[in-house]
């Protein structure tokens, strides 16, 4: 078997596992998240918050939940950090000094996991298991908590109500999250991912001294992980460490979970609003998109072009010969299409168009299929956006889902739109403006350029994942970088939560035979050349820049 | 003003709770049960896939280690040792540079762009001592049959496989240097290759701990008779 047809079947068994998968997931998010009970430990933890969980919210209350909380979480990483030199069950490691604490705390709170610290030198047992693994998990309740507020604003009329905070977000941990982590994590283990408390320790080896080993928690850590599309590694070799990802099967599965709730929740998103077909046509978009990126990256991949690629016979550099360049590629493109930015692989050693294919994945706002929640709601703002075009082609008042697309919305909607562009275009102009930042390259010329932009794509995208050869351990990167995960997770919110409170109010105008029949594919290849046209136009020249420079030069 | 501020606090407070319940869930409960289950199922996988020869721990069959010959003084690389079978480059690892009591090895990639000359200047040098180490007498290696994965560096720094191409191009230098027959060598690699899993899924590999640790008993057999 070759190669090529060896990373096509993965492919293909991929999107089977997902299809079987979706349904059931999707049908049981949409019942936890409309559900009328509480289970006991619940009940437990709604009385350890002080919360009423049947208090409905309207949208400003509800971001105040969102905003209160992830302001709690930040503020908890930070000092947790900064105290690591005098907590136990830290292995001795010392404290994160004040920047990067920050930057890390900032970076796990808001789903990105940008890591501009080593892992296994850097973090112990404490701050990985009780720091950043909690947050691995309550950020992606929090995506989600969000995307289904925007839901019930389409679902729901004559009401500015979108639901609780606390319930969602608890919900989501308890009967969503965590069962499907215990299970994965025990799967992982069974492959060979470690999990253990064994802290630092010898290790002999066949010839010479032996060698000093981390132990650690990975496997639950590895597991929330990639389901939650966080993506901070245990190791500073994320899911390319062995102990992380051991075999060519924890490669798919780990492509699985990451895909996994986000592809689900287009169906959550179908039965709540009361049309499944309507959740396909956001799927088969995000499909669509998903599958075209795969193949351009496989194709370029196997073409390895670039001197040293083409000087050593294939684009092997920077991937673990177990996932070969199929699975390796497969990885790379699901986790630029998602929030997550973990990485199998290293994107700087692409070919320089791969590593474009790995960047636009980013700059597309990534909604095919996106982070957990973000993606939905991120495609969700796009389809608005579609409406409104399609509206004005014909000359009629836009409409979704029975929801009338006026000003407010698509405000709110273009406001949505405009900020991560800003927070990546304004950064990288002034990182190269100024005469340090530009100290931090590994490699020179378009590449460099490359690393920069990446930096800032990957955190105002809350992606995670790097062109690595960039030193981002500085004063300038740790802060900057910050301010983009924290604004580009958070301001984004805050549109979309006013655009679901508006969507909520209004009364469902019914269907007539004008109406735009949003779950049709003409429309879905409508919202796709949205994205294109709206988001990736938007880089292009930046792009230009980087890795297509590069690219078109080898 | 002052009931903003109250109802700021008290929102916060409920923020911070619920983060410090839902850390009693997810950072100690939820992790806990986990290790437990696994060092139950399955204990030698979760400490890190040890693997013995004579008794004695000599690494993790997940974690690719190096086979060079001890530092010759002055040297500052040290010279693979060619009885052995090689792994792949590792020029993106590391050591620790913050809490330097340890030794660590910090896993991690060049980063090297396709176009940077520095990589392209590794690719080079490696295949051609791949191309000096492994031609024996009467079988020179060409520079064209050194794969890919001999010349450049995985993506961990610790990648434990080798491709089964890379393991054949070494056997006549190993069964040369450790005086056994070819043919026995190339059955050991063969022994040690692992298909693609269920035909499909990654790339056929050889894990190079074993075969070497398979190699060394095979050496002693041999000696011993």
């Amino acid at each position: 078997m070759s190669p090529v047809l060896s990373g096509v079947l993965q492919l293909l068994a991929l999107v089977a596992a997902l299809a079987l998968a979706h349904i059931p997931l999707g049908n049981h998010m949409a019942r936890v998240y409309s559900s009328g009970t509480h289970w006991r430990v619940e009940k437990w933890i709604y009385k350890g918050i002080g919360a009423d969980p049947d208090t409905e919210m309207r949208w400003p209350a509800y971001l105040r939940g969102v905003l209160a909380f992830s302001l709690a979480g930040v503020l908890f990483l930070y000092l947790l950090q900064r105290l690591q030199g005098v907590l136990p069950g830290s292995l001795g490691f010392a404290s994160i000094d004040p920047d990067q604490a920050f930057n890390t705390a900032a970076s796990f709170v808001a789903n990105t996991n940008w890591q501009s610290y080593y892992g296994e030198q850097a973090m112990g047992h404490v701050v990985q298991t009780a720091g950043l693994a909690v947050q691995n998990f309550v950020s992606a309740a929090v995506g989600i908590a969000v995307a289904v507020a925007l839901v019930r604003g389409f679902a729901r009329s004559r009401t500015g109500e979108l639901g609780n905070f606390w319930a969602d977000l608890v919900r989501g941990v308890v009967r969503v999250l965590v069962p499907i982590a215990a299970v994965g994590a025990v799967v992982l283990v069974a492959c060979g991912v470690i999990q253990n408390f064994s802290g630092i320790h010898e290790v002999g080896q066949f010839l010479g001294a032996p060698q000093q080993w981390n132990g650690g928690a990975v496997a639950s850590q590895e597991v929330i992980k990639e389901l939650g599309t966080n993506g901070g590694g245990y190791f500073n070799a994320n899911s390319a460490h062995p102990f992380e990802n051991p075999t060519p099967f924890t490669n798919l599965f780990e492509i699985f979970l990451i895909l996994l709730i986000p592809v689900s929740l287009t169906r959550t998103f179908g039965v709540m609003t009361g049309s499944v077909r309507q959740g396909y046509a956001i799927l088969g978009t995000m499909a669509a998109i998903w599958l075209s990126f795969v193949a351009l990256m496989m194709w370029t991949e196997f073409a390895h072009h670039g001197p040293a690629l083409q000087a050593a016979g294939g684009a092997t550099e920077g991937k673990e010969l177990r996932f070969g360049i199929g699975g390796s590629s497969l990885f790379a493109v699901t986790t630029t299409l998602t929030s997550t930015g973990a990485v199998d692989s290293f994107h700087s050693s692409y070919t320089g168009l791969g590593g474009g294919i790995t960047m636009l994945g980013m700059m597309l706002g990534e909604i095919a299929p996106g982070g957990v929640g973000s993606g939905l709601y991120g495609m969700l703002v796009m389809a608005v956006v579609a409406v409104f075009v399609a509206g004005l082609m014909v000359g009629r008042t836009p409409e979704y889902l029975g929801k009338k697309i006026g000003t407010r919305e698509i405000k709110f909607a273009a406001c949505y739109i405009l900020i991560t562009p800003a927070l990546v275009l304004v950064f990288t102009a002034a990182a190269l403006a100024l005469p340090t930042p530009g100290d931090s390259m590994t490699n020179s010329g378009a590449h460099g350029f490359s690393e920069i932009l990446y930096a800032y794509t990957s955190a105002s995208n809350n992606n995670g994942s790097a062109f690595a050869g960039l030193n981002a351990d500085t004063q300038w990167f740790n802060t900057t970088l910050g301010l983009a995960m924290l604004l580009g997770r958070f301001l984004p919110m805050v549109f979309v939560l006013a655009l679901a409170g508006s969507l909520a109010r209004q009364q469902p105008v019914p269907a007539t035979a004008g109406t735009l029949r949003t779950e049709k594919p003409l429309f879905a290849g409508l919202l796709a050349g949205a994205v294109l046209i709206i988001t990736g136009l938007t880089y292009f020249p930046a792009l230009s820049l980087g890795p297509l420079a590069e690219g078109l030069a080898a | 003003m002052n009931t903003s501020l109250t109802n700021a606090a008290r929102l916060f407070t409920a923020g911070l709770r619920a983060l410090l319940v839902l850390t009693v869930v997810t950072g100690i409960v939820y992790p806990l049960v986990v290790t437990g289950i696994a060092q139950g199922l399955f204990p030698g996988k979760a400490n890190g896939s040890e693997i013995e020869a004579d008794g004695k721990v000599v690494g993790s069959s997940l974690i690719g280690q190096s086979y060079n010959l001890p530092l010759k003084d002055g040297q500052e690389t040290p010279e693979p040792d060619l009885k052995w079978f090689q792994g792949r480059p590792a020029n993106g690892l590391g050591t620790n540079t913050v809490n330097t009591r340890y030794e660590l090895i910090l896993s991690g990639a060049t980063n090297r762009s396709a176009d940077n000359p520095e990589l392209l200047r590794w690719v080079k040098d490696a295949k051609a001592a791949v191309v000096k180490d492994n031609s024996v007498p009467g079988h020179p290696v060409r520079p064209e049959d050194v794969p890919a994965d001999a010349v450049t560096s995985s993506g961990s720094g610790l990648d434990p496989d080798i491709s089964p191409e890379y393991a054949g191009l070494q056997v006549r230098r190993v069964a040369e240097r450790n005086g056994l027959p070819v043919a026995r060598i190339r059955t050991l690699v063969d022994e040690h290759t692992t298909p693609r899993t269920l035909g499909f899924i990654g790339e056929p590999r050889v894990n190079v701990l074993e075969l070497n640790v398979a190699l060394g008993e095979l050496v002693a057999r041999a000696a011993g008779h």
